[in-house]
């Protein structure tokens, strides 16, 4: 007969177990929680061509992830994809003549956006938009075209 | 031929009638005001029945099934050079398919026969008859609580499943095989969704909580009052729980595909 | 309020189980503050009998009142207020086999009233005591033998102060000496409290020294009803084999069955 005060203790370690689970394959698992509202800061980048970038892939600095997509729309006029992103407040340190492109993880890989920084003083702030942009390399495209030119630029 | 078709008809409308009362007795167990002074012990008593004492058994499938899953999963993706993917492969079999349903199927055999055995035999010793006669309501009593003690501790067992899969497929891809670790998480982080990958299993789990327990207790409810009576009961639910959380599964997961 | 004097009226009920008719047409009255005791062969629907009073059991027709409250036409609820002022006793025990002696005993009280711990201790070991168990208190149900889980069992319905007690064969399984207690311990709840005791049987001798009125049931009718010596010396065929135990007489000692001569193919 186990003792009614071990039964209880053992019920409470039993429902946080659970809730640590929960939060731990919220943030380790879905990478959640770590780009909420609060502590990031919103920038946009138009691109001609997104590929097959999908909402929540990680934005990216020489390799190391800073924030991640929130959202991807249509820009009526232009027919340019505006793709929103979360940066991490910490990561505040981007000139405004940095370039965005979409690049993949690996030949089978997600894609993601890496973004290339500038050489101006003046800093990317929230609501921000990246001008310079490359657009992902589209397999299908590439083997059809003899010359490839990586960089077209945009505006 | 016409006693044939007669049997068939007779048949239908028993499990129709079956299926009517169990819903029923489900009604009666759901709509009551909770009492949560008298109640709280008991269903604390019963989710350590229920789902403490599942938990060793959950623990260690889903250490195993992680590492098998690891094992299996880089053996192929190494044909394509895309081991770093492992850990998106991984997750997100767990999270959507295999942590629901295996647990719920562990669950209705550890936590669903034991609940059964155990009300089939209070019925047949007259526990639950003199219960009645002693002006204590034994669904109050003796259903309600085991009831909500199945629907609560399916859901925790399950998300336990699910990260515990995952470090076990870690174990193997990152510690044995030599995956790089940041690859190994970044490439699940971009891919699994908290919302459609991880909520969606919960609720799964939620849903399959509460018809395994529902057939758990309906059946122990009323068992035959003899000892191979509680003994087919208890097979029953196991039979009937397994049944209903894999055809339930193909019914959820075709409605979250479809746009959910 | 003038009480009636009647506590348990029974109106032609009939009753079956599934084919089998076990009562067809059962009129029985018990009353108040007297023992009385129903007898009959084993199958004759003794114990059903009681359900049917505690409500368990709905009878095909006729109606059964306790305390001039028809018993089938109850709410859930008023049912279960009904029921507190009844003791059952099952023939099993059918003590709860999870928690220990103390804690049987103490369920009704838990679970109806607030009573301080110490208070509710004080009145299990009380009923306890009565029955001779008080030694055994920390015990579980597994480890005691059927006579004594009986007594655990007569202590926990006594405990709420039933008007009503029924008894379903509170002598089988007994020894001699427990039973001559046991026997006392009716005489004296009902003498000194006042219970209305039914005690269904087939101990004859034993129940009949203590009833008040007896009640004979067979074939699902009322045999012979009566003070024990008129039943004892009753000339009705029925109930002179059962009290005097016959080997031959009207009782079926078969279950109905077709003829044997056909059934072996002759």
């Amino acid at each position: 007969m186990v003792s009614r005060r071990l039964i209880e203790f053992l019920v409470g370690v039993f429902i946080i177990l659970g809730v640590a689970a929960l939060f731990l394959l919220s943030l380790r698992v879905s990478g959640l929680s770590a780009y909420s509202a609060h502590n990031t800061y919103k920038i946009s980048a138009q691109f001609s061509n997104i590929g097959d970038l999908k909402v929540r892939a990680p934005v990216k600095v020489a390799g190391v992830r800073i924030g991640e997509v929130t959202g991807i729309t249509l820009d009526k006029k232009s027919y340019k994809a505006v793709v929103a992103m979360a940066i991490d407040k910490n990561d505040n340190n981007i000139p405004t003549d940095s370039s965005a492109s979409i690049l993949s993880a690996s030949l089978l890989g997600s894609n993601y956006i890496s973004i290339n920084p500038g050489f101006e003083d003046e800093m990317l702030k929230s609501g921000g938009v990246i001008d310079e942009t490359n657009s992902a390399v589209i397999l299908e495209n590439l083997l059809g075209q003899a010359i490839f030119k990586p960089k077209d630029k945009k505006k | 031929m016409i006693n044939r078709i007669q049997q068939l008809g007779a048949m239908g409308i028993q499990t129709f009638g079956r299926i009517g009362i169990s819903g029923l007795f489900l009604l009666r167990v759901i709509f009551r005001w909770p009492r949560v002074i008298r109640t709280l012990p008991l269903l604390i008593d019963q989710i350590y029945v229920v789902g403490v004492l599942s938990l060793v058994i959950v623990v260690i499938s889903s250490l195993f099934i992680g590492m098998v899953l690891g094992l299996q999963g880089y053996n192929i993706l190494e044909k394509f050079g895309a081991t770093p993917q492992l850990g998106q492969l991984v997750a997100l079999s767990v999270t959507r398919e295999l942590g629901p349903v295996l647990t719920a199927l562990l669950f209705a055999g550890r936590a669903g026969s034991a609940l059964t055995a155990e009300i089939g035999l209070m019925q047949t010793t007259e526990q639950i008859s003199s219960m009645e006669m002693m002006a204590v309501d034994p669904l109050w009593r003796v259903i309600y609580p085991r009831f909500w003690a199945g629907f609560i501790s399916l859901p925790i067992l399950t998300v336990i499943f699910m990260i515990i899969a995952v470090y076990g497929s870690y174990l193997v891809g990152v510690d044995w095989l030599g995956i790089d670790p940041g690859q190994f998480w970044s490439n699940m982080q971009a891919s699994v969704n908290f919302r459609i990958d991880i909520l969606n299993g919960v609720i799964k789990s939620i849903v399959f909580g509460f018809v395994v327990t529902w057939i758990a207790v309906y059946q122990g409810f009323y068992t035959k009052p003899t000892a191979e009576g509680i003994g087919r009961a208890t097979t029953k639910t196991v039979v009937y729980a397994s049944l209903a959380v894999l055809g339930l599964d193909f019914m959820l997961t075709a409605f979250m595909l479809g746009g959910w | 309020m003038v009480q009636s004097d009647v506590m348990v009226d029974i109106n032609d009920v009939y009753f079956s189980r599934g084919e089998r008719e076990i009562f067809s047409g059962v009129d029985l009255t018990i009353r108040r503050g007297k023992i009385t005791a129903i007898m009959g062969p084993s199958g004759s629907g003794k114990t059903t009998l009681l359900k049917l009073i505690g409500a368990q059991l709905t009878p095909d027709s006729g109606s059964i009142f306790v305390d001039k409250i028809d018993m089938h036409s109850l709410s859930h609820k008023a049912l279960y207020k009904m029921r507190q002022k009844m003791g059952f006793l099952f023939q099993s025990g059918a003590l709860f086999t999870n928690i220990n002696v103390f804690e049987n005993v103490a369920f009704p009280l838990r679970e109806h009233t607030n009573l301080p711990e110490d208070m509710i201790r004080d009145l299990v070991l009380v009923q306890l005591e009565a029955v001779g168990l008080r030694g055994a208190r920390d015990l579980m149900p597994a480890e005691l033998s059927g006579g004594m889980a009986h007594r655990v069992s007569l202590a926990r319905s006594l405990i709420m102060n039933p008007e009503l007690m029924m008894y379903d064969e509170p002598f089988t399984g007994q020894d001699p000496i427990t039973m001559a207690r046991l026997l006392q311990l009716i005489k004296k709840l009902n003498a000194i409290l006042g219970i209305t005791s039914v005690i269904v049987s087939h101990d004859v001798v034993e129940t009949a020294g203590i009833a008040d009125y007896i009640y004979i049931i067979a074939n699902g009718k009322i045999v012979g009803e009566g003070e024990s010596e008129k039943i004892m010396n009753d000339n009705n065929p029925w109930v002179k084999q059962f009290v005097h135990g016959l080997a031959d007489g009207v009782m079926p000692f078969h279950y109905p069955a077709n003829e044997y001569k056909e059934d072996l193919g002759l």
